[in-house]
Protein backbone atom coordinates (compact mmCIF):
# COMPACT_ATOMS: atom_id res chain seq x y z
CA UNK A 1 0.00 0.00 0.00
CA UNK A 2 1.25 3.20 -1.13
CA UNK A 3 2.23 6.06 1.78
CA UNK A 4 1.38 9.99 1.38
CA UNK A 5 4.87 11.16 2.26
CA UNK A 6 6.60 9.88 5.34
CA UNK A 7 4.72 7.70 7.48
CA UNK A 8 7.13 7.72 10.08
CA UNK A 9 6.77 11.48 10.23
CA UNK A 10 3.92 12.34 12.77
CA UNK A 11 0.62 13.93 11.15
CA UNK A 12 -0.74 16.50 13.36
CA UNK A 13 -4.24 16.69 12.14
CA UNK A 14 -6.42 15.41 9.26
CA UNK A 15 -8.43 17.66 6.91
CA UNK A 16 -11.14 16.81 5.19
CA UNK A 17 -11.76 14.03 2.78
CA UNK A 18 -7.65 13.42 3.42
CA UNK A 19 -7.65 9.83 5.10
CA UNK A 20 -5.86 8.79 2.38
CA UNK A 21 -2.80 10.91 3.88
CA UNK A 22 -2.43 8.26 6.88
CA UNK A 23 -3.34 5.02 4.93
CA UNK A 24 -2.57 1.92 6.69
CA UNK A 25 0.78 0.22 5.23
CA UNK A 26 -0.70 -3.20 6.38
CA UNK A 27 -3.19 -5.31 4.57
CA UNK A 28 -4.90 -6.68 8.23
CA UNK A 29 -6.76 -9.67 7.97
CA UNK A 30 -10.26 -10.82 9.43
CA UNK A 31 -8.56 -13.05 12.06
CA UNK A 32 -5.04 -12.39 12.45
CA UNK A 33 -3.32 -15.82 12.62
CA UNK A 34 0.19 -16.19 14.19
CA UNK A 35 0.94 -17.62 10.51
CA UNK A 36 0.25 -14.36 8.93
CA UNK A 37 1.93 -12.70 11.78
CA UNK A 38 5.23 -14.60 11.96
CA UNK A 39 5.00 -17.93 9.67
CA UNK A 40 7.68 -18.31 8.02
CA UNK A 41 9.43 -15.50 9.63
CA UNK A 42 13.77 -15.27 10.25
CA UNK A 43 13.61 -12.07 11.43
CA UNK A 44 16.03 -10.51 8.26
CA UNK A 45 15.96 -6.81 7.52
CA UNK A 46 15.11 -6.59 11.71
CA UNK A 47 17.51 -4.96 13.97
CA UNK A 48 18.19 -6.24 17.57
CA UNK A 49 19.57 -4.06 20.31
CA UNK A 50 20.62 -5.66 23.56
CA UNK A 51 21.25 -3.18 25.99
CA UNK A 52 22.43 -5.10 28.83
CA UNK A 53 26.34 -6.26 29.64
CA UNK A 54 27.98 -6.60 26.52
CA UNK A 55 27.88 -10.03 23.81
CA UNK A 56 30.43 -12.52 23.35
CA UNK A 57 31.41 -12.37 19.98
CA UNK A 58 31.47 -15.66 18.15
CA UNK A 59 29.54 -17.45 21.09
CA UNK A 60 27.77 -20.34 18.80
CA UNK A 61 24.73 -19.57 20.00
CA UNK A 62 25.17 -15.83 19.04
CA UNK A 63 26.71 -15.78 16.03
CA UNK A 64 27.91 -12.48 14.43
CA UNK A 65 26.91 -8.80 15.48
CA UNK A 66 26.40 -5.96 13.32
CA UNK A 67 27.61 -3.60 15.89
CA UNK A 68 28.85 -3.42 19.96
CA UNK A 69 29.61 -0.26 21.29
CA UNK A 70 29.84 0.62 25.34
CA UNK A 71 28.62 3.12 26.90
CA UNK A 72 31.40 4.67 29.94
CA UNK A 73 31.65 7.58 32.07
CA UNK A 74 34.95 9.67 31.72
CA UNK A 75 36.31 10.89 34.33
CA UNK A 76 35.08 14.51 34.00
CA UNK A 77 31.33 12.79 34.03
CA UNK A 78 30.80 12.81 30.58
CA UNK A 79 29.40 9.76 29.16
CA UNK A 80 31.22 8.16 25.91
CA UNK A 81 30.27 5.61 23.55
CA UNK A 82 32.55 3.50 21.86
CA UNK A 83 33.60 0.25 20.14
CA UNK A 84 33.10 -2.51 22.34
CA UNK A 85 36.21 -4.74 22.88
CA UNK A 86 35.49 -6.14 25.58
CA UNK A 87 32.61 -8.24 24.94
CA UNK A 88 30.48 -9.73 27.89
CA UNK A 89 31.62 -9.32 31.48
CA UNK A 90 29.08 -11.15 33.46
CA UNK A 91 27.20 -13.41 30.82
CA UNK A 92 23.66 -11.41 30.89
CA UNK A 93 23.90 -9.69 27.14
CA UNK A 94 25.14 -13.34 25.85
CA UNK A 95 22.32 -15.03 26.87
CA UNK A 96 19.73 -12.43 25.80
CA UNK A 97 21.09 -12.01 22.48
CA UNK A 98 21.64 -16.53 22.34
CA UNK A 99 17.38 -16.05 22.80
CA UNK A 100 16.74 -13.70 20.46
CA UNK A 101 19.01 -15.43 18.03
CA UNK A 102 17.85 -18.86 18.49
CA UNK A 103 13.70 -17.66 17.79
CA UNK A 104 14.61 -15.29 14.64
CA UNK A 105 18.20 -16.34 13.21
CA UNK A 106 18.40 -13.41 10.39
CA UNK A 107 17.78 -10.55 12.56
CA UNK A 108 21.28 -8.20 12.74
CA UNK A 109 21.95 -8.06 16.30
CA UNK A 110 23.70 -5.28 18.19
CA UNK A 111 24.76 -5.05 21.54
CA UNK A 112 24.90 -1.50 23.53
CA UNK A 113 26.99 -2.30 26.94
CA UNK A 114 25.72 -0.54 29.86
CA UNK A 115 26.49 -2.82 32.61
CA UNK A 116 29.56 -4.56 34.23
CA UNK A 117 31.85 -1.08 35.04
CA UNK A 118 30.41 -1.04 38.98
CA UNK A 119 27.07 -0.03 40.07
CA UNK A 120 27.88 3.26 41.08
CA UNK A 121 27.33 6.22 37.84
CA UNK A 122 25.02 2.99 36.38
CA UNK A 123 21.85 5.22 35.88
CA UNK A 124 23.52 7.55 34.00
CA UNK A 125 24.99 5.26 31.99
CA UNK A 126 22.02 2.99 31.12
CA UNK A 127 19.81 6.17 30.08
CA UNK A 128 22.84 6.97 28.08
CA UNK A 129 22.58 3.75 26.21
CA UNK A 130 18.81 3.79 26.31
CA UNK A 131 18.98 7.51 24.43
CA UNK A 132 21.88 6.34 21.92
CA UNK A 133 20.05 3.35 20.94
CA UNK A 134 16.46 4.93 19.91
CA UNK A 135 18.64 7.59 18.53
CA UNK A 136 20.56 4.99 16.06
CA UNK A 137 16.65 3.81 15.17
CA UNK A 138 17.15 0.01 16.16
CA UNK A 139 13.76 -1.78 15.07
CA UNK A 140 13.66 -3.71 19.02
CA UNK A 141 15.54 -2.77 21.82
CA UNK A 142 15.84 -5.64 24.81
CA UNK A 143 15.96 -4.61 28.10
CA UNK A 144 16.32 -7.42 30.79
CA UNK A 145 16.99 -4.79 33.41
CA UNK A 146 15.29 -1.55 35.80
CA UNK A 147 16.03 0.61 37.67
CA UNK A 148 14.40 1.44 41.22
CA UNK A 149 15.89 5.11 41.37
CA UNK A 150 12.87 7.90 40.82
CA UNK A 151 15.05 10.03 39.47
CA UNK A 152 15.58 8.86 36.76
CA UNK A 153 12.26 7.72 35.85
CA UNK A 154 10.63 10.88 34.18
CA UNK A 155 13.47 10.89 31.77
CA UNK A 156 13.46 7.02 31.27
CA UNK A 157 9.71 8.18 30.54
CA UNK A 158 10.37 10.75 28.21
CA UNK A 159 12.55 7.76 26.20
CA UNK A 160 10.29 4.98 26.03
CA UNK A 161 7.56 7.22 24.70
CA UNK A 162 9.82 9.20 21.92
CA UNK A 163 11.23 4.85 21.16
CA UNK A 164 7.59 4.41 21.05
CA UNK A 165 6.56 7.52 18.38
CA UNK A 166 10.08 6.88 16.18
CA UNK A 167 8.70 3.31 15.79
CA UNK A 168 11.39 1.75 17.97
CA UNK A 169 9.98 -1.17 20.13
CA UNK A 170 11.19 -1.30 23.99
CA UNK A 171 10.82 -4.88 25.33
CA UNK A 172 11.29 -4.57 28.93
CA UNK A 173 11.85 -6.92 31.67
CA UNK A 174 8.83 -7.17 34.66
CA UNK A 175 9.71 -7.47 38.20
CA UNK A 176 8.15 -10.31 39.73
CA UNK A 177 8.23 -8.98 43.58
CA UNK A 178 6.08 -5.67 44.15
CA UNK A 179 8.60 -3.40 43.77
CA UNK A 180 8.15 0.22 41.50
CA UNK A 181 11.14 -0.42 38.95
CA UNK A 182 11.09 1.22 35.21
CA UNK A 183 11.12 1.23 32.96
CA UNK A 184 8.82 -1.67 32.12
CA UNK A 185 5.99 0.06 34.07
CA UNK A 186 5.48 1.96 31.18
CA UNK A 187 2.57 1.75 28.84
CA UNK A 188 4.72 3.11 25.94
CA UNK A 189 6.80 -0.52 26.14
CA UNK A 190 5.98 -4.22 26.18
CA UNK A 191 7.02 -5.66 29.67
CA UNK A 192 7.24 -9.25 30.21
CA UNK A 193 6.84 -11.92 32.83
CA UNK A 194 7.59 -15.09 32.55
CA UNK A 195 5.52 -18.26 32.28
CA UNK A 196 6.70 -21.93 33.31
CA UNK A 197 6.00 -23.84 29.89
CA UNK A 198 8.33 -25.12 27.72
CA UNK A 199 7.79 -23.51 24.81
CA UNK A 200 9.73 -20.93 23.40
CA UNK A 201 7.13 -19.52 21.35
CA UNK A 202 4.22 -19.82 23.86
CA UNK A 203 3.63 -16.55 25.06
CA UNK A 204 0.45 -15.35 27.07
CA UNK A 205 -1.77 -11.80 26.82
CA UNK A 206 -1.98 -10.57 31.08
CA UNK A 207 -5.37 -9.15 31.48
CA UNK A 208 -4.02 -7.96 35.05
CA UNK A 209 -1.31 -5.12 33.76
CA UNK A 210 1.25 -3.66 34.58
CA UNK A 211 2.96 -6.89 33.18
CA UNK A 212 1.28 -7.24 29.84
CA UNK A 213 2.75 -10.53 28.58
CA UNK A 214 4.35 -13.65 29.59
CA UNK A 215 7.34 -15.45 28.01
CA UNK A 216 9.08 -18.25 28.54
CA UNK A 217 11.58 -17.77 31.59
CA UNK A 218 11.53 -20.90 33.29
CA UNK A 219 14.40 -23.58 32.91
CA UNK A 220 15.98 -21.98 29.92
CA UNK A 221 18.70 -22.93 27.85
CA UNK A 222 21.32 -20.11 27.62
CA UNK A 223 24.21 -19.07 26.24
CA UNK A 224 26.99 -18.78 28.34
CA UNK A 225 30.32 -17.16 28.63
CA UNK A 226 32.97 -19.13 27.18
CA UNK A 227 30.96 -20.75 24.16
CA UNK A 228 29.16 -22.83 26.40
CA UNK A 229 25.30 -22.86 27.19
CA UNK A 230 23.39 -22.77 31.01
CA UNK A 231 20.38 -23.73 32.08
CA UNK A 232 18.72 -21.08 33.93
CA UNK A 233 15.59 -19.00 34.77
CA UNK A 234 14.76 -15.80 35.31
CA UNK A 235 12.13 -12.68 33.67
CA UNK A 236 15.50 -11.72 32.13
CA UNK A 237 15.39 -14.04 29.96
CA UNK A 238 11.52 -14.49 28.95
CA UNK A 239 12.19 -11.06 27.88
CA UNK A 240 14.54 -11.56 24.53
CA UNK A 241 11.35 -14.36 23.68
CA UNK A 242 9.46 -11.60 23.09
CA UNK A 243 12.00 -9.45 21.37
CA UNK A 244 12.41 -12.01 19.50
CA UNK A 245 9.20 -12.49 18.56
CA UNK A 246 8.35 -9.31 17.97
CA UNK A 247 11.39 -9.04 15.41
CA UNK A 248 9.65 -12.20 13.86
CA UNK A 249 6.35 -10.35 12.98
CA UNK A 250 8.39 -7.11 12.04
CA UNK A 251 9.89 -8.57 9.36
CA UNK A 252 6.92 -10.08 7.48
CA UNK A 253 5.24 -6.33 8.62
CA UNK A 254 7.71 -4.11 8.50
CA UNK A 255 5.54 -1.13 8.40
CA UNK A 256 3.87 -1.94 11.97
CA UNK A 257 3.94 0.70 14.56
CA UNK A 258 4.73 -0.51 18.43
CA UNK A 259 1.13 0.38 19.02
CA UNK A 260 -0.11 -1.91 16.02
CA UNK A 261 3.19 -4.42 17.09
CA UNK A 262 1.21 -4.67 20.31
CA UNK A 263 -2.26 -5.65 18.95
CA UNK A 264 -0.76 -8.42 17.07
CA UNK A 265 1.27 -9.85 19.60
CA UNK A 266 -1.94 -9.69 21.95
CA UNK A 267 -3.87 -11.40 19.00
CA UNK A 268 -1.76 -13.95 18.65
CA UNK A 269 -0.89 -14.94 22.38
CA UNK A 270 -2.28 -18.03 23.42
CA UNK A 271 -4.61 -17.09 25.34
CA UNK A 272 -6.44 -14.81 22.96
CA UNK A 273 -6.25 -16.33 19.70
CA UNK A 274 -2.51 -17.44 18.74
CA UNK A 275 -1.01 -21.18 19.30
CA UNK A 276 -4.20 -22.93 18.50
CA UNK B 1 22.34 15.48 77.63
CA UNK B 2 25.14 12.61 78.76
CA UNK B 3 22.39 10.54 79.66
CA UNK B 4 20.56 11.25 76.16
CA UNK B 5 23.83 10.56 74.30
CA UNK B 6 24.46 7.17 76.34
CA UNK B 7 20.34 6.15 75.75
CA UNK B 8 20.85 6.80 71.89
CA UNK B 9 24.35 4.76 71.61
CA UNK B 10 23.02 1.82 74.11
CA UNK B 11 19.94 1.97 71.42
CA UNK B 12 22.01 2.05 68.02
CA UNK B 13 24.89 -0.22 69.54
CA UNK B 14 21.93 -2.76 70.79
CA UNK B 15 20.11 -2.73 67.32
CA UNK B 16 22.90 -3.31 65.47
CA UNK B 17 23.30 -6.28 66.77
CA UNK B 18 19.95 -7.58 66.50
CA UNK B 19 19.16 -6.70 62.95
CA UNK B 20 22.80 -9.05 62.08
CA UNK B 21 21.14 -11.96 64.30
CA UNK B 22 17.43 -11.20 62.19
CA UNK B 23 19.88 -11.20 58.81
CA UNK B 24 21.32 -14.69 60.02
CA UNK B 25 17.69 -16.13 60.94
CA UNK B 26 16.37 -15.02 57.66
CA UNK B 27 19.23 -16.96 55.93
CA UNK B 28 19.18 -19.95 57.95
CA UNK B 29 15.29 -19.90 57.49
CA UNK B 30 15.69 -19.22 53.86
CA UNK B 31 18.46 -22.36 53.72
CA UNK B 32 16.03 -24.42 55.29
CA UNK B 33 12.75 -24.07 53.60
CA UNK B 34 14.40 -24.59 50.30
CA UNK B 35 16.76 -27.46 51.65
CA UNK B 36 19.93 -25.59 50.55
CA UNK B 37 23.33 -26.53 51.37
CA UNK B 38 23.94 -22.64 52.15
CA UNK B 39 22.43 -19.21 52.10
CA UNK B 40 23.75 -16.10 52.20
CA UNK B 41 23.19 -12.12 52.05
CA UNK B 42 25.64 -9.61 50.18
CA UNK B 43 25.20 -5.90 51.25
CA UNK B 44 26.38 -3.49 49.09
CA UNK B 45 28.89 -1.32 50.16
CA UNK B 46 28.29 1.66 48.54
CA UNK B 47 31.62 3.85 49.47
CA UNK B 48 33.89 1.15 47.63
CA UNK B 49 30.99 -0.11 45.06
CA UNK B 50 31.91 -3.92 46.60
CA UNK B 51 29.93 -6.68 47.90
CA UNK B 52 30.04 -7.72 51.38
CA UNK B 53 29.39 -11.10 52.77
CA UNK B 54 26.63 -9.91 56.17
CA UNK B 55 24.89 -13.54 56.96
CA UNK B 56 25.98 -16.82 55.75
CA UNK B 57 24.15 -20.14 56.51
CA UNK B 58 25.07 -23.69 55.88
CA UNK B 59 28.41 -24.09 54.42
CA UNK B 60 30.71 -21.19 54.77
CA UNK B 61 29.05 -20.08 57.84
CA UNK B 62 31.83 -18.10 59.92
CA UNK B 63 34.25 -17.68 57.38
CA UNK B 64 32.98 -15.82 54.81
CA UNK B 65 31.75 -13.07 57.11
CA UNK B 66 33.23 -10.03 56.13
CA UNK B 67 35.06 -10.67 52.97
CA UNK B 68 34.51 -9.05 49.48
CA UNK B 69 34.23 -8.57 46.15
CA UNK B 70 33.64 -5.89 42.87
CA UNK B 71 29.95 -5.23 42.36
CA UNK B 72 30.26 -6.10 39.05
CA UNK B 73 31.19 -9.72 38.91
CA UNK B 74 29.50 -13.33 39.38
CA UNK B 75 26.38 -13.93 39.62
CA UNK B 76 25.34 -11.67 42.76
CA UNK B 77 26.70 -8.40 40.76
CA UNK B 78 24.75 -9.07 37.88
CA UNK B 79 21.27 -9.63 40.14
CA UNK B 80 22.39 -6.25 41.50
CA UNK B 81 23.13 -4.26 38.44
CA UNK B 82 19.68 -5.64 36.51
CA UNK B 83 17.46 -5.75 39.59
CA UNK B 84 16.42 -8.77 38.10
CA UNK B 85 16.32 -12.87 40.46
CA UNK B 86 17.93 -15.09 38.60
CA UNK B 87 18.15 -18.74 38.66
CA UNK B 88 21.36 -21.10 37.68
CA UNK B 89 21.23 -25.14 37.52
CA UNK B 90 24.32 -26.79 36.59
CA UNK B 91 26.58 -24.39 37.22
CA UNK B 92 29.56 -27.00 37.50
CA UNK B 93 29.96 -27.16 33.99
CA UNK B 94 31.55 -24.19 33.68
CA UNK B 95 34.81 -23.71 34.54
CA UNK B 96 35.18 -19.92 34.92
CA UNK B 97 32.12 -19.77 36.69
CA UNK B 98 33.29 -22.31 39.18
CA UNK B 99 36.24 -20.57 40.30
CA UNK B 100 34.67 -17.17 40.50
CA UNK B 101 31.81 -19.17 42.60
CA UNK B 102 34.55 -20.77 44.73
CA UNK B 103 36.11 -17.31 44.98
CA UNK B 104 32.21 -15.81 46.42
CA UNK B 105 30.76 -18.52 48.57
CA UNK B 106 33.94 -21.03 49.49
CA UNK B 107 32.67 -23.72 47.40
CA UNK B 108 31.55 -24.59 43.75
CA UNK B 109 27.81 -25.15 43.76
CA UNK B 110 25.74 -26.77 41.36
CA UNK B 111 22.93 -24.34 41.18
CA UNK B 112 21.86 -21.24 42.72
CA UNK B 113 19.44 -18.73 43.01
CA UNK B 114 19.95 -15.27 44.01
CA UNK B 115 17.66 -12.38 44.10
CA UNK B 116 18.41 -8.09 44.50
CA UNK B 117 17.15 -6.84 48.01
CA UNK B 118 15.49 -3.97 47.14
CA UNK B 119 14.22 -1.52 50.02
CA UNK B 120 12.53 1.59 48.75
CA UNK B 121 14.36 3.10 45.42
CA UNK B 122 17.33 1.23 47.23
CA UNK B 123 19.20 -2.05 46.04
CA UNK B 124 20.86 -2.84 48.93
CA UNK B 125 22.42 -6.00 48.01
CA UNK B 126 21.69 -9.82 47.33
CA UNK B 127 20.67 -12.45 49.00
CA UNK B 128 21.43 -16.10 47.14
CA UNK B 129 20.55 -19.64 47.94
CA UNK B 130 22.94 -22.02 46.51
CA UNK B 131 22.51 -25.83 45.66
CA UNK B 132 18.58 -26.57 46.20
CA UNK B 133 17.93 -30.44 46.34
CA UNK B 134 18.57 -31.96 42.48
CA UNK B 135 15.12 -33.84 42.34
CA UNK B 136 13.26 -30.58 42.78
CA UNK B 137 13.04 -29.07 39.86
CA UNK B 138 12.77 -25.08 40.05
CA UNK B 139 8.82 -23.29 39.05
CA UNK B 140 7.73 -19.66 39.47
CA UNK B 141 6.60 -20.96 43.35
CA UNK B 142 10.40 -21.17 44.28
CA UNK B 143 10.71 -17.54 42.86
CA UNK B 144 7.82 -15.83 44.84
CA UNK B 145 9.00 -17.49 48.07
CA UNK B 146 12.50 -16.35 47.39
CA UNK B 147 10.81 -12.76 46.90
CA UNK B 148 8.83 -12.86 50.34
CA UNK B 149 12.83 -13.60 51.46
CA UNK B 150 14.08 -10.77 49.61
CA UNK B 151 11.20 -8.72 50.88
CA UNK B 152 12.33 -9.52 55.21
CA UNK B 153 15.94 -9.49 54.43
CA UNK B 154 15.99 -6.06 52.36
CA UNK B 155 14.20 -4.53 55.43
CA UNK B 156 16.40 -6.66 57.97
CA UNK B 157 19.76 -5.19 55.48
CA UNK B 158 18.39 -1.52 55.93
CA UNK B 159 17.81 -1.41 59.55
CA UNK B 160 21.06 -3.02 60.10
CA UNK B 161 22.63 -0.31 57.77
CA UNK B 162 20.59 2.74 59.89
CA UNK B 163 22.34 0.98 62.91
CA UNK B 164 25.55 1.77 61.84
CA UNK B 165 25.00 4.73 60.66
CA UNK B 166 23.65 5.80 63.85
CA UNK B 167 26.79 4.46 65.84
CA UNK B 168 29.40 6.08 63.13
CA UNK B 169 27.87 9.05 63.93
CA UNK B 170 27.76 8.65 67.44
CA UNK B 171 31.67 7.88 67.68
CA UNK B 172 32.55 11.17 65.70
CA UNK B 173 33.26 12.80 68.38
CA UNK B 174 34.25 16.28 66.83
CA UNK B 175 31.78 15.89 64.43
CA UNK B 176 28.27 17.53 63.69
CA UNK B 177 26.68 15.04 66.45
CA UNK B 178 29.14 16.39 69.07
CA UNK B 179 28.15 19.99 68.04
CA UNK B 180 24.46 19.16 68.18
CA UNK B 181 25.14 17.18 71.71
CA UNK B 182 27.05 20.86 73.04
CA UNK B 183 24.14 22.30 71.62
CA UNK B 184 21.43 20.26 73.19
CA UNK B 185 23.19 20.70 76.29
CA UNK B 186 23.30 24.67 76.32
CA UNK B 187 19.60 24.39 75.30
CA UNK B 188 18.62 22.44 78.35
CA UNK B 189 20.59 24.68 80.85
CA UNK B 190 19.35 27.83 78.99
CA UNK B 191 16.49 30.36 80.60
CA UNK B 192 12.98 29.87 79.48
CA UNK B 193 12.98 32.87 77.23
CA UNK B 194 15.94 31.90 75.59
CA UNK B 195 15.18 28.65 75.21
CA UNK B 196 11.83 29.91 73.46
CA UNK B 197 13.92 31.81 71.42
CA UNK B 198 16.32 29.10 70.47
CA UNK B 199 13.67 26.62 69.74
CA UNK B 200 12.13 29.34 67.03
CA UNK B 201 15.58 29.54 65.53
CA UNK B 202 15.68 25.28 65.37
CA UNK B 203 12.43 25.29 63.63
CA UNK B 204 13.92 27.84 60.87
CA UNK B 205 16.72 26.25 60.55
CA UNK B 206 14.98 22.99 60.16
CA UNK B 207 12.06 24.38 57.45
CA UNK B 208 15.63 25.73 55.66
CA UNK B 209 17.13 22.53 55.25
CA UNK B 210 13.96 20.97 55.05
CA UNK B 211 13.68 23.38 51.50
CA UNK B 212 17.48 22.68 50.23
CA UNK B 213 17.62 19.11 51.08
CA UNK B 214 15.98 17.86 47.73
CA UNK B 215 18.57 16.99 45.65
CA UNK B 216 19.91 13.46 45.91
CA UNK B 217 23.99 12.70 44.29
CA UNK B 218 23.38 9.35 44.08
CA UNK B 219 23.12 8.09 40.61
CA UNK B 220 23.16 3.95 40.53
CA UNK B 221 20.18 2.28 38.99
Amino acid sequence: MEHFGDPSLPAWSLPAGSAERIAIGVEWPERVTRDWAFGDSTGEGVSVCILDSGVERGHPLVGELEGAVAVMKTEDGRLEVNEDAEGDLCGHGTACAGIVRALAPKVGLHSVRVLGAGFKGSGPVLLGGLRWAIEQGFDVINMSLSTTKRQFAELLHELADSAYFRRTVLVASAHNMPVESYPWRFSSVISVGSHEEQDSLAFFYNPAPPVEFFARGVGVEIAWLGGGTIRSSGNSFATPHIAAICALILSKHPDLTPFQLKNVLYLTANNVGGGR
Amino acid sequence: MSDLRAAVAAGALGSEENYRELLQAIVEVARAIFGARASSVFLHDESTDELVFEAVAGEGAGELIGQRFPSSTGVAGWVLVTRQPLVIDELEQDPRFAREAAESTGFVPKGLMAVPLLHEERALGVLEVLDRPQQAAFSLKEMELLGLFANEAAIALDLLQRAREARAVLEEQDGQAAALARLAERLAEAEPEQREAAQRLLEALEAFLGASSGLSLDDSL
